[in-house]
């Protein structure tokens, strides 16, 4: 069997991106997609941590229904929760670390073909995250993360401008990420790594590129609209200067509809490969999964229009954005559908990865069904602004997309490391993270049926217990993204060598070393076909 | 458009090393050509808001804009898309030249091109200046009347945004191209590389083109009504 092979050879004499030029200075100019992948990482767990405090907060401040914490600061914690989540979190998370780390390799390419554009843009992203930083320190930001007019743009005394400028600033980093990735996977492949024997996981990225690079524009120029609004008295969105302000949401949604595809795509890629390996069966319908990918990248831009169903939108508008909801829900089922059928028959092994990427499946799939309730504007009329809503897309982006993350981050840790986490505190983290979302999120759906509304600080006595309830749970949650960042660290120094492919799983990247060298390969790989389960480990 | 050979090459081309991630220098050429067309793609996206936010604007006070349209300098306006255009011509000459070694006459056409964006640019200040002592500009100086005084300050501010969104593009277009120019002259460019040249060719050209569909939106709709 080759699994022992593997596994008891001795490590070949490379030397690892991560054996030489160890100075502070070497890895803030490193060019390697490996290393800027790194760097990535520390600064999103930052982002994640900062506004996982402001998650606390909103918690803490919804154990009593008059409030614990002061208005202000309420509102401050939930846009600052929002604004750092989605855009240093959510929006680079899988793309910047993992996709940065995996799609040179998983083509057999040496680097990324824009290696100084990829270092700008971790650059341009700690920048955009200073600004939204220091508007934290300088008081906070009280808009709420879609910086709606007219509050943004006349009422709000806070700091509107500092996190402007941090988010405008970030998203060219999406930008420049998304242009890599595209220009990467269109010159880079290797010999045989045809279009349709690339792993899912690059055509998510693919896809998910085609989105960053055509829809962020469109928020950094509203942005910069609200910004010359705010200071200039430019009226466009100020209907008392002949302005619009159902504009400034359509602009934003334009942006901000296609951005929850930014954060979703990668998941499903990323958990195609993990279903595949672990069900040790080729994926079922590769090809559908790739049309459903694109499908949804293309689909996700015409959608936008199912945020303002209450908004003041034409009836028949909603009505039309209403079925294009409805249509680009078929692809997402079409790519639950094949994950399950891979599992069917599969030779499935419950190691951790599997574990978070199974509860990605069924924690997705609530988060898109509630979706399909608020794409129909009968119910999304009274559920809009609800407790519902936050459920729906909790379920959606942390159940789904950070626990996608989740899962890569520990299927990929011997690849990147070359060392092994120790699998008993992995199973359980897994498990307690899908036990305390689930604590946390589904009470919220029931208060949002009951007509808890969202964004604010008290509410009636007689939604007290889940509110208690969704506080325990997400302290549960707090404590299973904690362990991964104490037993992942301790396995840097302690864990067991991996060796090069420990899940003898058939992706490229894990035909190179762990961690893989310098320039990724040391022959370039030539491919002959993809997810080959069914044959024996090359 | 997948150029690799089977085993890794490492060419020397006259114009420097291939950079590592690439087999070969036309592997890297086409590489940096679809980045660039991938990022005018954003580019169209940035000015889209713009166009997309003036038109939903002007078909809410479509009498406002129109009457604020009649106040742009239609003879200026002409003048700045003959020089963009002719600058798109030259700058193709220019190109051209330098892939067929024709040094001396590169260095000039690339230098005409340069010029032409700064003329653009000069008389395009001509229009703003004469906005100012007609108090036409928001946020510095606006003082009209009549009853769609409001509404032009609105016409203003997208004209102000859009045209100064567009100025910043060319700006940074006469920037690179006087540094292509003055690479061209030291012979850094040539038939063996053009690669630098070609994509802020592909880029000067994109910033007309903006041009082509900003003048009929602000200058000419509307005019005759």
């Amino acid at each position: 069997m080759s699994t022992m092979d593997t596994l008891t050879l001795p490590p070949p004499a490379v030397d690892s991106y991560l054996d030489h030029d160890n100075t502070l200075w070497a890895w803030l100019t490193t060019h390697d997609h490996k290393r800027i992948a790194i760097l990535y990482t520390i600064g999103i767990t930052f982002f994640f941590v900062l506004g996982g405090i402001a998650a606390a907060m909103i918690r803490l401040d919804l154990l009593e229904p008059s409030g614990l914490l002061d208005p202000e600061t309420y509102n401050k914690s939930f846009t600052f929760h929002g604004v750092v989540m989605v855009w240093f979190f959510l929006i680079p998370s899988i793309p910047a670390t993992l996709g940065n780390f995996l799609l040179p390799l998983m083509i057999g390419a040496r680097d990324m073909a824009f290696p100084r554009i990829n270092l700008a843009s971790w650059y341009l992203y700690m920048i955009g995250g200073l600004f939204t930083a220091a508007a934290l320190v300088w008081g906070g930001v009280d808009t709420g993360w879609t910086f709606y007019t007219p509050y943004s743009t006349m009422f709000s005394n806070t700091n509107v401008y500092l996190v402007i400028v941090g988010v405008f600033v970030t998203g060219f980093s999406t930008i420049f990420t998304g242009i890599n990735f595209l220009v990467t996977t269109h010159s880079l492949r290797t010999p045989g790594m045809t279009w349709f024997r690339l792993p899912l996981f690059v055509w998510a990225m693919y896809a998910v590129s085609l989105v960053m690079v055509l829809a962020t524009p469109v928020l950094a120029m509203t942005l910069a609209l609200i910004g010359l609004e705010r200071g200039m008295g430019v009226g466009v969105f100020d209907p008392a200067l002949g302005g619009d302000p159902l504009l400034f949401q359509h602009l934003f949604w334009f942006y901000s509809h296609p951005a929850v595809y930014i954060m979703i795509l990668p998941a499903m890629g990323l958990v195609s490969e993990v279903i595949s390996c672990f069900a040790r069966r080729r994926i079922f319908g590769y090809k559908f999964m790739t049309w459903s990918m694109l499908a949804i990248a293309v689909i996700g831009f015409m959608v936008w229009g199912h945020h303002m169903f209450v908004a003041g939108m034409s009836v028949y508008a909603g009505m039309v954005f209403s079925l294009l909801s409805f249509i680009v829900a078929v692809p997402s089922a079409i790519k639950v559908f094949n994950w399950t059928s891979t599992l069917h028959k599969g030779d499935i092994s419950f190691e951790s990865p599997m574990l978070y990427v199974l509860g990605f499946v069924g924690l997705f799939t609530m988060g898109g069904l509630t979706g399909l309730m608020l794409a129909a504007p009968a119910l999304d009329v009274p559920l809009t602004d609800t407790y519902f809503v936050i459920a729906h897309f909790h379920y959606v982006m942390v159940g789904g997309s950070v626990m996608a993350y989740m899962g890569g981050i520990h299927f990929w840790w011997p690849k990147v490391t070359g060392r092994l986490y120790p699998e008993g505190p992995a199973k359980f983290s897994a498990i307690l993270m899908f036990v305390g979302f689930n604590l946390t999120f589904f009470p919220q759906y029931i208060l949002g049926y009951d007509g808890m509304p969202r964004r604010y600080h008290s509410y009636a006595p007689q939604f007290q217990t889940l509110n208690v309830l969704s506080s325990a749970g997400a302290s549960i949650l707090a404590l299973s993204y904690l362990l991964p960042l104490l037993y992942l660290v301790w396995s840097l120094r302690y864990g067991h060598k991996a060796g090069n492919n420990p899940w003898q799983a058939r992706g490229l990247e894990w035909q190179t070393t762990s961690p893989p060298p310098e320039n990724n390969f040391r022959h370039p790989p030539v491919v002959r076909n993809a997810y080959a389960y069914d044959e024996p480990a090359p | 458009m997948n150029t690799r050979t089977l085993e890794p090459q490492h060419f020397k081309s006259p114009a420097g090393e291939v950079e590592k991630q690439f087999d070969n220098p036309l592997q890297q050429r086409d590489t940096a050509t679809i980045g660039m067309w991938v990022f005018m793609a954003t580019e169209i996206m940035f000015f889209g808001v713009l166009f997309a936010a003036y038109l939903i604007l002007r078909s809410l006070h479509p009498a406002g804009f129109a009457e604020a349209s009649r106040d742009t300098d239609l003879l200026l306006g002409s003048i700045e898309t003959a020089v963009l255009l002719v600058s798109s011509i030259t700058i193709m000459i220019g190109i051209r030249a330098v892939r067929l070694e024709q040094r001396r006459i590169g260095v000039a056409f690339l230098g005409l091109t340069v010029l032409l964006g700064c003329g653009f640019l000069l008389i395009h200040g001509l229009e703003y200046r004469a906005d100012y002592f007609k108090h036409l500009i928001p946020g510095i100086d606006y003082h009209q009347s009549g009853p769609y005084w409001k509404v032009k300050e609105l016409f203003y501010c997208m004209y102000y945004f859009i045209t100064g969104f567009h100025s910043l593009h060319l700006f940074i277009g006469i920037c690179v191209n006087a540094g292509m120019t003055i690479r061209v002259a030291r012979g850094s460019y040539g038939e063996h590389d053009y690669t630098a040249l070609e994509l802020a060719g592909l880029y000067w050209h994109l910033v007309d083109m903006v041009w082509i569909f900003v003048f009929p939106l602000l200058y000419l709709i509307g005019r005759s009504g």
